[in-house]
């Protein structure tokens, strides 16, 4: 359990309500060589009509 | 004080035949049950005529303390198999007709302890109850290939449409099904410290067990990507229904074990996660505070008052956030974000186990906490370096590159398949399964022992009495279910109920050695009955 105090969360009771707070954005994933030769690969499998195959995906509730 | 718990994970899958949307889900997911229960199957062809042992059922029942009236109950609410009331005794001529007249009745009791049945419109595994989140994930892991064994086979049948499964909970045009998650609980726990606990608890950990989902809103009106794929389908905060209006905490009470002594709490607020380490966080954070709910240990605490202003809105709006920087309102003001709530858990679960168990602590407990804490400082730096852990990572990983490849907005088709078949449970065609052969995504499992696991029961929990009389004795039992297995035994005229009702008897070390010792079903009887 090394480090988590330093992980502890900074903002809490002493943040003004309305303060606003700038959205750290989740950096667009990388376009490296690795995500690249995936998609190529993804490309195989990937349904062909991927219209028809979405709208042909219909299920009822279940539970 | 530890993760180990009797645990068991229940998934509906998707079912679909390409090119048409208008095949009956009932049919087709009868032939994924009746396909793995068929001779081909080899020692699983025993279990074909095995049916589910309803008597101990009680699906009406309510944690708060009343029981339902089956009138008022919708009929989808009546799992039990007994519209007209409650069964008599179990007997071999009702088994055959059941099954065999109605499709949606199909039912396999399998070896390796779990059950596989058609549950409304969908193919369902209920694992076999296991003791720690890594046998969880286990035997979670087994239940994909059952599935996909079940498929192939379909598939090698002539006159059968080819069916997909995905292990996915939304169709994204308005339609849910579930991933349930089972604790046995001390039923000396007030229900309502689990709900005042577990509530903030389950609306904050979809940011590691959430599955990921192109759409916002239940049938996606709205377009963009969001952390799980089940929030949009909670309306409520408690209640005992699972098909409307569904509740963050389901009140189902329904032990399958002795009531006086347990409580079986149902999780109904889960994704469905192909990532291992997403279901072993899962399941092991959710243990663990359960163990400090249970010892009153996070009163006072971190975690001891975390109420939600309004638990429903905040679950919707965390999960239309995967930048993870959204705060929900707490009912004393404060602001928090979902990572500072689970901070606020682990800490009090890490404060709970080094108090209780220190050094002693097992070694299931620390890698739940250690690999809870790390995921969650980095989720707080960056996300994206979780994509070898988290399903909602990997998938908006993906996502975003075909989006920046082909710049693609988020009501892209292409976009949406990719969400689907990201859970495809075909190696040749699922997208997590094809992370896992580029081992792009961490594995905990050896696949040998998931393998295993398709055939043999956990050893540690009553699915080993269960799993070993179905693969030593099968064609004698003639019923089963969580808490009994019948036996239909020559020279008795009676069917004999041997019930289970504490799940941590029946292990291997419990009647391993009496189970050897007996080579037919009659002798394990006599040996039983002391006849």
């Amino acid at each position: 359990m090394t480090g988590h105090e330093q992980q502890r969360p900074t903002r809490r009771e002493d943040e003004p309500d309305e303060t606003p707070v700038v959205p750290a954005q989740a950096k667009a994933a990388d376009t490296d060589a690795d995500v690249d030769s995936l998609l190529d690969e993804i490309d195989e499998v990937l349904e062909s009509n991927s219209e028809e195959f979405v709208r042909g995906f219909v299920q009822k509730g279940g539970e | 004080m530890s993760v180990r718990r009797v645990t068991g994970l229940e998934t509906e899958f998707g079912i679909s035949v390409p090119g048409d949307p208008g095949a009956n889900p009932m049919l087709l997911s009868a032939q994924i049950v009746n396909a793995y229960a068929s001779p081909a199957a080899g020692t699983m062809a025993a279990a074909l005529r095995t049916r589910w042992d309803y008597e101990d059922e009680a699906p009406l029942r309510d944690a708060r303390g009343f029981e339902l009236d089956r009138a008022r109950a919708h009929p989808s609410q009546l799992t039990d198999g007994r519209p007209g009331g409650r069964r008599s005794a179990p007997n071999a001529s009702d088994v055959a007709s059941a099954e065999t007249d109605d499709p949606t009745m199909a039912n396999v009791i399998l070896t390796n302890g779990a059950r596989l049945y058609v549950d409304h419109a969908h193919p369902e595994y209920s694992s076999p109850e296991v003791l720690t989140p890594r046998d969880a994930v286990r035997w979670d892991r087994a239940g994909e290939r059952i599935v996909l064994e079940a498929l192939r086979r379909v598939g090698a049948t002539p006159g059968l449409a080819a069916v997909t499964i995905y292990k996915n909970n939304t169709d994204g045009k308005g339609a849910s099904y579930g991933t349930h998650e089972n604790y046995l609980m001390d039923r000396a726990t007030p229900f309502s410290d689990v709900v005042r606990h577990l509530t903030p608890f389950f609306v904050s950990r979809q940011v590691f067990a959430g599955a990921g989902r192109v759409g916002i809103g239940q049938d996606s009106r709205t377009a963009g990507f969001q952390v799980s794929q089940r929030a949009d389908f909670f309306e409520v905060e408690v209640g005992l229904e699972t098909t409307m209006k569904r509740p963050i905490i389901n009140t189902r009470d329904e032990p399958h074990a002795t009531a006086e002594k347990y409580r079986r709490l149902h999780v109904i607020i889960g994704d469905a996660t192909m990532c291992e380490v997403a279901t072993l966080l899962k399941v092991g954070t959710t243990s663990l505070v359960l163990d400090a709910v249970e010892a009153g240990a996070l009163e006072g605490g971190p975690a001891g008052d975390l109420l939600l202003a309004e638990p429903v809105r905040a679950l919707h709006e965390i999960s239309h956030d995967p930048t993870l920087t959204q705060l929900v309102r707490l009912r004393d003001g404060r602001k928090l974000t979902a990572v500072q709530l689970q901070w606020a858990y682990f800490e009090a679960a890490s404060a709970f186990v080094a108090d209780r168990t220190g050094a002693d602590t097992d070694a299931d407990t620390r890698e739940v906490l250690e690999r809870w804490e790390s995921v969650l400082t980095r989720l707080e730096r960056d996300p994206f370096l979780c994509a070898r852990e988290l399903d909602w990572v990997a998938k908006l990983r993906l996502l975003e590159g075909y989006r920046s490849r082909d710049g693609l907005s988020w009501d892209h088709a292409r976009l949406q398949a990719v969400d689907l078949q990201w859970s495809d449970v075909r190696p040749e065609k699922g997208l997590y399964l094809k992370l896992a052969q580029r081992g792009q995504v961490e594995e905990l499992v050896a696949e040998e022992d998931v393998r295993r696991a398709v055939d043999h029961p956990p050893e540690d929990t009553r699915a080993y009495f269960r799993g070993e009389c179905l693969a030593r004795y099968g064609p004698r039992v003639a019923a089963a279910s969580w808490d009994s297995v019948i036996f239909d035994v020559a020279g008795r005229g009676a069917l004999q109920r041997v019930p289970t009702l504490e799940p941590l008897r029946g292990t291997r070390e419990h009647v391993g050695a009496l189970l050897d010792r007996c080579r037919t079903a009659e002798e394990l009887v006599a040996a039983l009955t002391g006849a």
